[in-house]
């Protein structure tokens, strides 16, 4: 930018970027940073504090009395809050309405008789002079500094328990043929709309232009209707993945064709003419040159199909269902956000494990990614 | 993993079989209409014959999808819209009429103009201003890399990352939600966001802006380069300050990229759906035409009359759109 490298402006331009993107990236840091707190400390503090003790507010019951010993003709029970963790204990009750009634060291006096000791270690013991009755442990306060703590116990539990293992092989299931079918189709008919001469391809051209647009909202109904009619009149299920599939490349068409004609349309002329003075038919130059030196757009476009395939919510809910052996992750995640609306630790892991593959292809393919936008959306301007 | 080693089995398969289709057909129109070894005008009939048919034989499979998957169904649409939930009774205009006199949907035509007027308007605007500083820069590379990110993150799954951010605890509990913790720092009182009507349509419409801005961002970037250097060295020896070139000199010359920008992301608002499903299926007054035309599908079992007459509506306000795409891709393509 010519007068402008080394202007008092410059200082300004570097914090207002930075600016933007710290507002861009920590949204998704913070999930990210979340999504391996442990979750007792990612439910009472913020995530910016992850690498801070945080103070906990903990209710703990003691063992059973069934597990108490005799010592010296008292009878005790012992164990340790913070059981092979570090930290430490600031305060401690046994009334709820004040939970931190006493400090680590001070002795408390249990309603019935029973003695409470409590160290700053997290060490306890109960003592007392009959043996103590009932089967349910006592219910002991604390409050405790306790220092941060990273664990991927989270996502061992969504992957098993919460179904997010499954629909991670259905979202798979999904995008890899809904991605790699079409392009092979898309292909031979761009070249016929780039390179071949037929009447009315200038309207079928026209008419790919209007489809790229055509909101998906118009589909869903008719298609509905047309699958159950399938379905019911060969006896098959309606939903299945080979519908899904078929959809994805319905709907994927009218990109592939428009950024794949645009790119074939800009290969040099020479090139097919002097392979069809050697003799060749349009077929073998397809084959043989075209479809080589198409490969940046097609890789474009693959990539553009996965991450809508991946990502897509609507076309998955309607034509593959709802029921927990095909949800995908997507779907999954919207169910989650109902069933565990508060519990960050899953929602926060099962969002990250939605959102890695399409990041890594992002971060692996960017150019592609940037080079079809280009080609898809700069012309006509 | 069976069902993996399934997918993966039927993927090859279509692609053998498409690849079959094409060589099959190809081979028997040249059987039939051969043209190598025979002479004269029946050589060059046969010729003329093949190359009339083949790139239909190229199209068929394209155009059999697309007709099924997107043609069809906007005629099927616009016939069921104009019947009962079932799709058997011809009720004429009475879901459009319907329509006009539900709260529900007089909501959702509010908010999605709501949406209209400032994702579009917001995304270009920071696509723009991240284009032109970043070109400044550099680090400039990486900052767009780490602002075009959130292009690759499903809309649910921004939606998780934003519902964290706007995360509620009553007030005097600790906030773990950034955008109360900041509110209460400042001394301000927490608030439950996505639950106040009205202002909540924004903090959803910050989710696609967020994702949007990426996608503005790459094409005005490449658009702002494209500018020829003589224009602004011109402007810079008369005497043209820094913002003078940006709005006097740089912006005239990419009206059209902006254009372009606008009109997609227009597109895409139209039919803004994971999103409000997610954070709020409609509630608090959030509604918008693609979650209430998703409802209306299964509400009470599915009333496809009333889900066919919203999709239609969508598809009204997607036109003007479509036929100035048309119009200029026609003049782009021109004889070519």
């Amino acid at each position: 930018m010519p007068g402008a490298t080394r202007s008092p402006l410059t200082f300004v331009v570097h914090l207002s970027v930075l600016l933007l993107v710290a507002l861009w990236t920590l949204p998704t840091a913070g999930l990210l940073i979340s999504s391996l707190r442990d979750k007792d400390q990612l439910a009472v503090s913020g995530w910016w504090t992850a690498l801070s003790t945080s103070t906990q507010n903990v209710v703990f019951r003691a063992p059973s009395p069934e597990t108490q010993t005799e010592r010296d003709g008292k009878f005790v029970l012992t164990g340790n809050f913070l059981e092979g963790q570090q930290g430490e204990v600031s305060a401690f009750g046994f009334n709820s309405r004040d939970p931190a009634a006493f400090e680590p060291g001070q002795t408390a006096e249990l309603n019935d008789g029973e003695r409470l000791t409590v160290q700053a270690d997290g060490s306890f013991e109960i003592v007392s002079d009959t043996r103590m009755e009932g089967t349910r442990g006592q219910r002991i306060f604390y409050t405790a500094a306790v220092p941060p703590r990273f664990t991927l116990d989270n996502y061992r539990e969504v992957l098993s328990a919460e179904g997010i293992g499954q629909s991670f092989i259905n979202s798979l299931t999904v995008a890899i043929p809904a991605t790699i079918i079409p392009i092979l189709v898309a292909a031979f008919c761009a070249y016929a709309l780039a390179w071949m001469k037929f009447p009315g391809r200038a309207i079928l051209i026209a008419v790919i232009v209007g489809l790229l647009v055509v909101p998906l909202q118009m589909s869903l109904i008719p298609l509905l209707k047309l699958y159950n009619g399938v379905g019911a009149f060969f006896g098959v299920p309606a939903k299945t993945y080979v519908g899904i599939w078929l959809a994805h490349m319905g709907f994927g068409l009218p990109l592939a064709i428009y950024l794949l004609r645009n790119y074939m349309a800009g290969l040099p002329k020479e090139i097919m003419e002097s392979a069809r003075v050697d003799g060749a038919s349009d077929f073998d130059i397809f084959i043989k040159i075209i479809l080589p030196l198409s490969f940046p757009a097609l890789a474009s476009f693959a990539i553009f199909q996965f991450l809508w395939t991946w990502n897509d919510l609507l076309v998955a809910i309607v034509f593959l269902g709802t029921g927990n052996e095909e949800l995908v992750l997507t779907g999954r995640l919207v169910n989650l956000l109902g069933s565990r609306g508060g519990n960050w630790e899953i929602l926060t892991a099962s969002a990250f494990i939605t959102i890695i593959v399409p990041l890594i292809v992002f971060f692996a393919l960017q150019r592609y990614l940037v080079r079809g936008l280009l080609a898809g959306s700069v012309k006509g301007g | 993993m069976q069902q993996l080693v399934f997918a993966i089995g039927t993927m090859i398969a279509g692609v053998l079989a498409c690849a079959f289709y094409f060589f099959a057909t190809n081979w028997i129109l040249d059987r039939i209409f051969p043209s190598k070894g025979l002479s004269g005008a029946k050589a060059s009939q046969n010729l003329r014959t093949t190359n009339a048919i083949r790139p239909w034989l190229f199209m068929l499979p394209a155009l059999l999808a697309l007709a099924i998957y997107l043609v069809y169904p906007v005629f099927e649409s616009v016939r069921l819209s104009l019947h009962d939930r079932a799709g058997q009774t011809f009720v004429g205009p009475g879901n459009f009429v319907w329509m006009f006199g539900d709260g529900e949907f007089r909501q959702s035509i509010f908010n999605n103009f709501l949406w209209l007027l400032v994702v579009p308007a917001l995304s270009t605007f920071f696509g723009l201003v991240i284009a032109a500083l970043t070109d400044r820069i550099w680090w400039g590379n990486i900052a767009k890399t780490l602002i075009f990110m959130p292009m690759a993150i499903s809309f649910v799954g921004a939606a998780v990352i934003w519902k964290f951010v706007y995360d509620y605890r009553a007030e005097g509990s600790e906030q773990i939600g950034i955008l109360n913790a900041i509110v209460t720092w400042f001394g301000g009182a927490p608030e439950a966001w996505i639950t106040l009507p009205f202002w909540n349509n924004f903090f959803l419409m910050v989710i696609l802006i967020w994702i949007q801005t990426g996608f503005a961002m790459v094409i005005l970037s490449a658009a702002l380069r494209g500018i020829p250097e003589e224009t602004l060295e011109a402007a810079v020896i008369d005497g043209a300050n820094g913002l003078q070139i940006f709005f006097k000199i740089m912006i005239p010359q990419i009206w059209g990229t902006i254009a372009v920008v606008w009109t997609t992301i227009t597109i895409l608002v139209l039919k803004v759906f994971d999103i409000v499903l997610a954070m709020t299926n409609g509630q608090w007054q959030t509604q918008v035409l693609a979650n209430l035309m998703f409802d209306w599908m299964f509400r009470g079992g599915g009333d496809f009359g009333r889900g066919a007459a919203i999709a239609v509506v969508i598809m009204v306000l997607v036109v003007p759109i479509m036929i100035w795409n048309i119009r200029n891709a026609m003049r782009e393509t021109g004889g070519h």
